[in-house]
Formats: structure tokens, sequence, C-alpha cells
């Protein structure tokens, strides 16, 4: 059940995906907020797409299994930024804060 | 090849070998799982939940090994499935082992630290930060294990001959548990952002 | 690959057929016929249970606080308990493995035309841990506290702190049941993509899968894709009740909302899982008994895909009054009243395919056709509550209660029905008694049309769900809708005994009913082409397919049917 494909030299990647963890460790240690977002959270997308084309061969592979993974992780979105509003937006404009300065429990709301 | 099991099981009507395309599926399913728990976690660490900043009590140390340990893992069993394609069982057979030997030196180094993090009283009650620590990284762990005891199954399988395609296919899942800690090392190590 | 299946064409299992024990043929099969149908009668023995919860809190609701026969006293805990795991056990433990599991295990290989699923022992795997989740369900009534009375959206904090749910380990054990069945149907899933994208009988192009097949496989893909993130949170508030962490506990940082959103985004694409199903079997059967060709298959396909898309988007309409944002709850309406869109299109390609169509009034046909009207009174009140300001009064209101029975109970019941008294014949070699069949039909159709809608009447009236003694509220304690609650109990009860018809069909015609021909309804699909019920490898030889699965009552031709794998002349 052998696809004719050459094998990569997973050696060569090896080291690469090395390198990359070094610099993802060295970048947040600068501490400046952005370079860390880019080393830590960039490279690790560097370093997936590594490992999945060449480990997980999808370099060779039918193109509907990248389409797959691709829809799965635009549907994660989805759920992320429907859910974000309700989570992280607690403040409104039209909001008072009853339960602070108990007024509500006067008004016995 | 084993050729036992039913005439279905040998077809391919999308030339994706069943094997491979079940384990597709199931690290598809498997995304949406470990997903829908760094979705979570990142909800609350953006949204300023107090107990986030503990991400600087993880040890950077610790994990980085461990990510080296996982990455190195990922190439054995990688050339483990080249060796089987070639035919060399044996040699398929020592590489599968030096995987999970990764696998048992990854669970070391998780033991060490969860050990040195509860003696400190940083115990999966504390706070947010720490439940998502010990949930994200203790299903992971749960895949590691798994992992292990079907690679050690399959490499008693092909060394009697059988089955060598499934070495690509753990391989696959091998993978994917690597990557799921490709991206757990961030979120849960380095803090300051 | 063909040349491979070329060659193994003519014999598929003469070589190792052992005669297996009876352990290995009905306990530990990997013949998916067999598993199929062990899903189908544990899903129906879960019917009983479930329908019998039905019973209990209908008589407290119409004779508040009197005994029930054969159930005794139901006190507030215990109605919440009934109501929790009435619907709990309906969608999880019966809806979805008869429909899916069962009836897409038994079908698929047989349409597809192959011998088995392409992993036969992970199929036997996920019956074993869906039995298990069965028996975790059924553990948990019986532990102190009883059962979870969460409802089975489970929200947080009453579903993850004992103080408030007063059922301990009630909820944690339901919890686990609900994840493991999860476990179950994900690996089964996998088999059934699979099986259908890789193993088709040679011929059979993607268009000429039968849409019972395509709907299952789309149904099951979308349960997939969804549940992932509500597994994350059964974890999470699996933690939350034993180990006292805050994930959805404002007290430590959490937030209940969260548990909300995990669970609807499953929640609203789950219905449709249960929906594709029914639908797609519905389309077969419409089409034979109107012995004619389904009207639009690649639309209907289509639409199907459209129907899956959108369900992803449309979830917060569940949460319209939970606090989320009016302008979040906008984009919502929005989407939920665009998903009746392709939704309609089906009901009206399938309209199209009666029309014309030389009817044959059989029990399954009455079936699909009562399911087609149910529906559509179903689906309509549902727009009514997709608009965010409509259901600020509709919300948890009997209004909603008897949207969702105007539509699971066709997709369940209805739907089980028609798929069984459709495919018995293929299932156990012998015909069901057709008299029988119409008695039970009408005795079922009707009382259910009698208990629900006037329903709609009682959260017009401002009825509250979840509620179990109406008489503690003044506006709701008059006659007249103390009237309406007690016709459904008695609508219940009516129904309830019917279904003793069909017990008694089903297994009298199973021993002694006439013995059925390979194709007693002269369908096109390939399961019909073979033995009733098929041999072990389901044909004696593989079929090689020539045609699309609705080609009847082609011009030109004797016969008004034309069966896949008939060879063209």
């Amino acid at each position: 059940m052998s696809d004719a494909y050459a094998h990569p030299n997973y050696i060569k990647i090896w080291f690469w995906l090395l390198g990359l963890l070094a610099l993802s460790v060295a970048g947040p240690m600068l501490e400046i907020p952005t370079l860390t977002i880019i080393t830590a959270f960039g490279i690790a997308v560097v370093k997936a797409y590594l490992v999945a084309a060449y480990f997980m061969h999808l370099k060779f592979e039918k193109m509907i299994i990248w389409f797959l993974l691709i829809l799965s992780l635009c549907l994660l979105g989805v759920f992320f930024f429907g859910t974000a509003p309700d989570l992280m937006m607690t403040e409104g404009d039209q909001w008072i804060d009853c339960i602070a300065d108990k007024s509500c429990v006067e008004q016995r709301l | 090849m084993s050729m036992h099991g039913p005439i279905a099981t040998h077809r391919s009507s999308t030339g994706i070998p069943s094997g491979r395309l079940a384990i597709w599926w199931l690290l598809a399913s498997e995304v949406f799982i470990f997903g829908g728990l760094v979705a979570c976690f990142v909800l609350f660490k953006l949204n300023g939940t107090p107990g986030f900043e503990d991400a600087s009590l993880t040890s950077v140390t610790a994990g980085a090994i461990n990510t080296f340990v996982l990455l190195t893992s990922s190439l054995s069993i990688v050339l483990a499935h080249a060796a089987i394609e070639k035919g060399d069982r044996d040699k398929s057979f020592r590489y599968i082992w030096y995987t999970i030997g990764g696998g048992v030196v990854f669970l070391g180094i998780k033991t060490y630290e969860y050990t040195g993090k509860i003696i400190h009283g940083h115990v999966i009650t504390e706070n947010l930060f720490w439940s998502f620590y010990y949930t994200m990284t203790g299903l992971h762990a749960l895949h590691v294990i798994g992992g292990m005891v079907i690679m050690a199954l399959i490499s008693f399988d092909i060394r009697k001959g059988h089955n060598y395609q499934r070495v690509e296919l753990i391989g696959i899942y091998w993978h994917f548990v690597d990557l799921v800690w490709i991206f757990l090392f961030p979120l849960l190590y380095i803090a300051n952002f | 690959m063909s040349q491979a299946t070329a060659a193994v064409q003519t014999d598929t299992h003469a070589e190792h057929h052992e005669e297996l024990s009876f352990l290995y043929k009905y306990i530990l099969p990997v013949d998916h016929k067999i598993i199929g149908m062990q899903y189908i009668f544990t899903g129906m023995i879960m019917a009983i249970i479930g329908g019998y919860f039905a019973y209990a809190f209908r008589m407290q609701l119409a004779f508040p606080g009197e005994l029930v026969p054969l159930y005794g006293l139901v006190g507030p805990g215990e109605y919440n308990m009934l109501v929790t795991n009435h619907g709990t056990i309906m969608i999880f433990w019966v809806a979805m493995p008869v429909l899916i599991a069962g009836f897409g295990n038994f079908l698929i290989p047989l349409m597809i035309g192959c011998d088995d699923m392409v992993f036969p022992r992970l199929n036997r795997l996920s019956y074993q841990i869906f039995l298990v989740s069965t028996l975790v369900l059924i553990t948990s009534f019986f532990v102190a506290g009883g059962g979870f009375g969460g409802a089975w959206t489970s929200y947080p904090p009453l579903s993850s702190v004992a103080e408030y749910s007063l059922t301990d380990w009630g909820a944690s054990l339901w919890i686990l049941a609900v994840a493991l069945e999860f476990v179950s149907f994900l690996l089964g899933g996998i088999n059934f993509i699979t099986t259908t994208m890789n193993a088709r009988a040679p011929g059979m192009k993607w268009m000429d899968i039968p849409i019972a097949v395509w709907f299952i496989v789309v149904a099951v893909i979308l349960f997939m894709a969804s549940v992932g993130p509500l597994v994350a949170g059964a974890v999470m508030l699996f933690m939350d009740q034993r180990l006292g962490t805050t994930f959805f506990l404002p007290s430590g940082g959490g937030d209940p909302l969260l548990w909300q959103h995990l669970f609807w985004f499953f929640g609203h694409p789950e219905v449709y899982v249960v929906l594709l199903p029914t639908m797609g079997i519905v389309a077969d059967i419409i089409s034979v008994f109107s012995r004619k060709k389904l009207f639009g298959y690649r639309t209907i396909l289509y639409t199907a895909f459209a129907t899956g898309g959108l369900s992803f988007i449309v979830w917060a309409h569940h949460q319209f009054i939970a606090g989320i944002d009016p302008r979040v709850a906008n984009v919502f309406v929005v989407t939920t009243v665009l998903i009746s869109i392709p939704l309609a299109e089906m009901m009206f390609s399938y309209i199209a395919t009666l029309y014309g169509g030389s009817i044959e009034f059989k029990t399954p046909m009455l079936w699909a056709l009562s399911f087609l009207a149910s529906f559509l009174i179903g689906g309509v009140t549902g727009i009514y509550l997709g608009a965010s300001a409509l259901d600020i009064y509709f919300h948890d209101s009997y209004f909603v209660l008897a949207h969702f029975h105007y539509t699971f109970f066709p997709i369940t019941i209805i739907g089980m029905f028609a798929a069984l008294t459709y495919w018995f014949p293929k299932m156990f070699g012998r015909m069901m008694n057709e008299t029988l069949g119409k008695i039970h039909f009408w005795g079922t159709f009707v009382p259910f049309n009698c208990i629900f809608l006037p329903l709609f009447l009682l959260g017009l009236a401002g009825q509250n769900r979840r509620v179990y003694n109406f008489q503690n509220y003044p506006d709701l304690a008059k006659q007249e809708l103390q009237d309406i609650r007690i016709f459904a109990t008695v609508s219940l009860i009516v129904l309830l005994l019917f279904q003793f018809v069909f017990i008694y069909n089903f297994f009298v015609s199973m021993f002694k009913g006439e013995k059925a021909p390979n194709n007693p309804w002269n369908a096109n699909t390939l399961e019909w082409s073979t033995s009733s019920p098929p041999p072990h490898g389901n044909f004696k030889i593989l079929p090689t397919v020539y045609r699309s699965a609705y080609e009847y009552s082609v011009p030109g031709r004797e016969k008004d049917y034309w069966p896949q794998n008939e060879p063209p002349e």
C-alpha cells in the first residue's frame, strides 16, 4: 500500500524543528510582548506545519485531507468568535452595576 | 499485508487506504476536543481572568525538554515507518521501541513536574490556570499512554510479519500527539503576553 | 484497486466459513447486521423507559399530587429527574442508536454493495462502549439522591454543584454516560464514513449512493465536528462536580455561559444529526412507494450540505434571553431563519416526488407521509422561535416544547417505525401484518397530534417548562388549562397502549409472518437484490452498479423499477 513518493529527509526536518524550538524558547526571554507572541506561537505554527507536511506525509496526500483539517480549524474559529463576545464583553452601555452599590438589593430585584 | 477481514476493508474507491482515511477522521474529531479546551483557555486568558499569570511558574526548561523529547520520538516513529516500507522488520521494531522510550521519558518529566507543583501547593483547584494546566496536560498524557500501548502491540504484530501498514497509522496518531504538545507548550509555559 | 475486487468478486467467504458459536454470533458479533440489530433493540428498550418516564410526569401534571399508577408519587425533585432523563434518553439512547447506529450499521454495507463495515471489530467495540454507557445511565437512577434532574441541557452551576442539584453521584454518572455515548458514536462514525467513502461497489459513483446512506454519513460528520468542544466541556463539568474546580463557577473566575455555548455549539447541529437519517429514510420510502424517481437528487444532497454547514452558525438562538448581546442575537436570528430555506427545499422536493406518482399506501408510506406533515408543523413553528423578539415571550414555554416535539417525535418515533416497517422483511425474512401496521399507525399518529397540538395553546397562555405542578401558579391553574393538560395526558396513555399492537406485530411476524421474498417492495437499492435476510457476507456475488438508485417508472421499460445492479441490456 505504498504510494510512490520519495521520502523527505526526516533528519533534516528534525534539525529544523530543534532549531525552531530553540528560537521559540529564546524569543520570550527577551520579554518583548509582540516578539513573544511571534516567536512562541508563530513558530509553533511553523513547527506544526513541518510535522504535518513531512512527518505525517500531508505534502504527498490527497487534497481532501488538508481540506478536512482546515475546515475543522475554521469551525473551531467559529466556536471561538461566536462565544467570545458573550464571555469577554461583560461591560455594557446601559448596565448599572446594582449589585456592587446594592441598589438591586434595596429595590428587591 | 493481511488478507483476513471482509473484502470491504481492502477496497479503496477514493484511492486512500481505509486505515489512513480512518486515522485522519479520528484526528479531525480530536482537533475539536483539544481545540475546544484550548479555545476555552484562550477565552479566559484574553479576558484577564485572575490566575493566568501563573504560567510563569511552570518550568520552561521542563517544557522545552519535553518538546524536544516528543519531536525526537516523532522522528523515530517516522523512521520506523520508512524502515517497514523497505521490509526491515527488526529496524522498525527497534525504532518503535525508541519512540515508546521517548514517551516514557516524557511521562517521567511530567510526573516530576506535577509532583513539584503539587508539593508547592499548586493543585488543580487553586485557580483556573492550574485547572486548565492539569486538565489539558492530563488529557494529553492519557493520549500519550494510549499511543504507547498501541505502538507496543503493533511492534509485536509486525515482528510476526503482519499488518505493516499500521506503523504508518500509529505514526500519524503519534505526530498528532506531538502537534498538540507543540501548542500546549507556549500556552502553558510561556507567560508575558 | 478494481483488479483486486474483481478477482475476489465471485466468492465472498467460501474459504473461511467456520461456524460461529452463539457467543460470537449474537453476543460478540462482528457482523454489521447483528450489531445494527443490537443497537435497535437496545434503543427500543430505552424508548420504553423514556416513554414510561413521560407517562409518569404527564400523570403528575394532569392529576397533581396524586399517586401515579404503576409508578408512585412524583414530587418536584422526582419530576425534574423524569423530565431530564426522558429528554436525554430519547435523544441519545433512542434516536441516535436506532436511526444512526442501528439502521446505519444494517443498511450501509448492504446499500453500497459490500460485505461488512471496513472495521468490523471497531464496530463491535463501539456497541460495547454504548452498552456500558447505557448501564451507567441506568445506574444513575439508583444511586443515593437519585437520577440527575438538571435538564438534558445540564446548565451549571445547578449541574456542577451537588448542594444545588441534590444529586451528587446521579449528576456525575449522567455526564459520564453521555460522554461514553459520545465516544461510542465517534468511533462508529469513523467506521461509517470510511466504509461509505472507500468500500463502495464497483460502478457506484458518489451520485449513485442512495440518499438514506448519504444522509446518515452527513449526519455522522456533523456529529463528529460538533461534539468535540462538548466532550471538552463534559470533562470540565465532571471535574467541577468531583474535584471542585471552577470552570463554570464565577466565584472561581469561571463562567456558566461558557457551558451554554459549548453545549449548544453541539446541541444545534445535534438536532440535524438526528433529523438527517430520518429525512434520508423518508426520501427512499417516498420514492419506492410513489414508483417515481426522487425529484432533485442533487438538489436534495446540496441542501443537506447547506443545512449541515448553516447548522454550525445558529446555536445561540437557544440563548436569546440568556443575557447575550442583542446585536449578536441579531446575527443568529438571520442565520436561524436562513436555515429554514434548505430544509423547506428538501420538503418541496419530497412533495414533488409524490406529485404524479402512483402512490401505494403501505404502512411504511403512511409513516413517511405523516413525517412530512408533522415535521412541517414543527419546522414552521421554529421560525417563530427564531425571531428573538418573539422568543422573549416563548423561551422556555410550552410553545418551545410543542415545537421540538413536533420535530423530534416525527424524527425519532415516526422515523423509527417507518424504517422498521420498511426494512423488517429484509432484516427478519418475514412480512409484518399490514392491517396491524395500519392500526398501530393511526393509533400513534392521531394521539401524537392530540398531545402536542394543544400544548402550543398552553405555551401561548404563558405556561413554563420544567414545572411540576401548575396549581401553584394562579394564572395557570385555570380549569381550561388544566383540561388541556388532562386531555394531553389521556392522549399519551392511548398512544402508549397502541404501542402494544406494534410489539405484538413485531414479535409475532418475526416468527410466524409470511416469508418475505428478496424484494417485496420492488425497490432498486442493492439491499433488495440479496436474500431476506442476507447471508453471511451479504451477497453471494458482490454486485456491480450500473445506475442511480431512483430509476422508477422509466419510460420504455416494462417493469416500473430498475435495480441498481441489473446489467444494462
